[in-house]
């Protein structure tokens, strides 16, 4: 059951070989099982579960069901779940319930999904490991000595040990695209404004963008156009026509140019994962693509440049954590300062401390143009390298991350070498284009993933050639041991 | 530019950030090294380049001058830490 697709699963609904109750039920007994060795869900709601899946059975009898209806999914600690506490991964918001649900939470959940609960994270997305989450680390069900990656390393641990077949995640600077690559999941980050950002909580809204987490490329298409549109009450919403994700996921990909950037094969790419992703490439070629070396010369300044505007965007953003109005407050604070202080000192972890402070440095007087109007600069001249390749080249391929996963507490202490695993992918969004991760084979036993890079508004064409690639391979079919029993 | 403790304690304090006087110089050393991998991007010349605030260069939406949320001043006040009479309670500000 567990290693089903969408359309399987939904199949069993409409012929009402199973309810939905049942199928979650059986989902809710999974994360039970096995969660405690991963550590991937943060909050179960199985009264929310059992309402909504009692919902979906009765569209499923009016034949009034749609692709989702039914079906189970988790939803990321960062969106907001009215009456449901949402985290964050923070200490900051251990006792937050969400008065509002986020925008794409409500599409999913009016497409008929069923939420089983919230998945862990790092802290405010914060982190490429998962480790900085106030609830603990995610193992890697592959091996549970190895990080999930991050931040959104529950959805994608969740889904890679089939604890359910869909989870939302989020990707600021990779955080869907390397954890789905370190667990052998297929994920999806939509162009910057494709999916609503109300309701899910802010970390660097020029960079912050929705997306999907699943087994396949057709399963992630299916979750995606659910949660994709324009949203008026997200100011940066694009007001555009959603693309039909799945009317050409079946297309040739005969006559498609794939580019690979010059700049992602060098020594900084590990030589095992490097061969997994020539043979990904050979494989979409022998499909009928055809390949070609590109440049983008300015990508290597893509982690400095982030690493001013993420952290200034985010000491902004979490500047509405006072103590005041809801999250952590500290004990009997002698005045309003300290009041501030305290609450924000104790309810922040250290990573969300360094981004604050390297936020509010760069900010500062006197710094601003030597480092925030730099990195807006920078910020420009990759964007205009991505765009002089698609000039040339239809979708780009590369590695998602230049290692596969790494050792729990490896780099926990060493925050410069954890910003570098996302040297693959930080780019995409700083010129906030679409970006997926494919799996494409195993090095050391561990998931490699094949990063495919579209250009704007092309989510269709990334999944059309993802799912043409998984139509030849079966990565993403691989269950890790121990998960397997149904 | 090295960070050093007083720079840290300096930014803590405009971030309004509590943080613990045996982390400083820890926080100071990650923050110098964090700031040595940001100066890289002064390997590039980027005069005359246009900055960019945003992937989609879109300006800001405007909407209609119309009320458009009703009032749930209770439910969005049931997560304060401190509330009376419909205020949020903060330490007396002025004596």
């Amino acid at each position: 059951m567990y290693n089903k697709s969408l359309k399987q699963l939904s199949d069993s609904l409409q012929k009402k070989e199973i309810s939905s109750v049942e199928l979650s039920d059986y989902f809710l007994q999974r994360i039970k099982r096995f969660d405690a060795d991963l550590n991937s869900v943060i909050t179960l709601d199985e009264e929310g579960a059992l309402l909504a899946a009692q919902r979906a059975d009765k569209a499923i009898q009016l034949g009034a069901a749609g692709a989702l209806t039914g079906i189970p999914l988790l939803h990321k600690d960062i969106f907001c779940t009215q009456g449901l506490r949402t985290s964050c991964g923070s200490k900051m918001l251990d006792n937050f319930i969400a008065p509002y649900t986020a925008t794409s939470v409500s599409q999913l959940e009016q497409a008929g999904a069923v939420m089983l609960g919230k998945t862990n994270m790092d802290e405010f997305a914060m982190g490429s490991s998962n480790e900085t989450s106030f609830y603990g680390g995610v193992k890697n069900p592959w091996d549970l000595k190895m990080v999930a990656g991050g931040s959104s390393g529950g959805s994608a641990a969740a889904v890679a040990a089939r604890l359910a077949p869909l989870a939302s995640g989020t990707d600021t600077g990779g955080s869907i695209r390397q954890p789905a690559a370190f667990c052998g999941i297929t994920g999806i980050k939509p162009t910057y404004g494709r999916v609503s950002r109300y309701g899910m909580i802010a970390f660097a809204s020029s960079l912050d963008q929705a997306g999907a987490m699943a087994k396949s490329a057709e399963d992630a298409a299916i979750m995606l156009q659910a949660m994709s549109g324009f949203d008026e009450k997200d100011s940066t919403s694009v007001d555009k026509p959603v693309d039909d994700l799945l009317l050409h996921l079946g297309d040739s990909i005969k006559g498609l140019t794939v580019g690979l950037p010059k700049e992602f094969f060098t020594d900084d790419l590990d030589a095992d994962i490097r061969e997994k992703i020539e043979q990904a490439v050979d494989t979409i070629k022998s499909a009928g693509a055809t390949i070609k070396e590109i440049s983008l010369p300015n990508i290597n300044l893509s982690v400095p440049a982030y690493y001013v505007v993420a952290p200034a965007e985010c000491s902004a953003n979490l500047s509405r954590f006072d103590g005041v109005r809801f999250g952590h407050r500290c004990e009997s604070p002698k005045d309003l300062e300290d009041l501030y202080k305290r609450s924000r000192g104790e309810g922040f972890g250290d990573e969300v401390k360094r981004r604050i402070m390297i936020g509010a440095y760069v900010l500062s007087a006197g710094y601003y143009d030597a480092y925030y109007k730099k990195a807006q600069q920078v910020r420009r001249l990759i964007q205009q390298d991505f765009t002089n390749a698609f000039k040339e080249v239809d979708i780009i391929a590369s590695a998602t991350a230049p290692s596969v996963a790494f050792a729990a507490g490896e780099k926990k202490d060493d925050p410069v070498s954890m910003y570098l695993s996302d040297i693959f992918t930080i780019g995409v969004n700083l010129a906030g284009l679409p970006g997926m991760s494919v799996p494409c084979g195993f090095v050391d036993k561990k998931p490699v993933g094949l990063q495919l890079i579209g250009n704007y508004f092309e989510e269709a064409r990334l999944l059309n050639v993802a799912h043409q690639y998984q139509q030849l391979t079966d990565w993403h079919l691989a269950v890790p041991a121990g998960f397997e029993q149904e | 530019m090295p960070i050093q403790s007083e720079d840290v304690m300096n930014i803590a304090h405009l971030a309004r950030l509590g943080i613990e006087d045996e982390r400083v110089a820890a926080y100071a050393s990650d923050l110098s090294n964090i700031m040595s991998l940001v100066e890289q991007m002064n390997e590039v010349d980027t005069s005359g380049i246009e900055p960019m605030a945003h992937p989609l260069d879109q300006s800001q939406r405007l909407r209609a001058d119309e009320v458009s949320e009703s009032d749930q001043r209770e439910l969005l006040q049931s997560n304060a830490p401190d509330v009376k009479d419909g205020l949020f309670l903060v330490p007396r500000v002025i004596d």
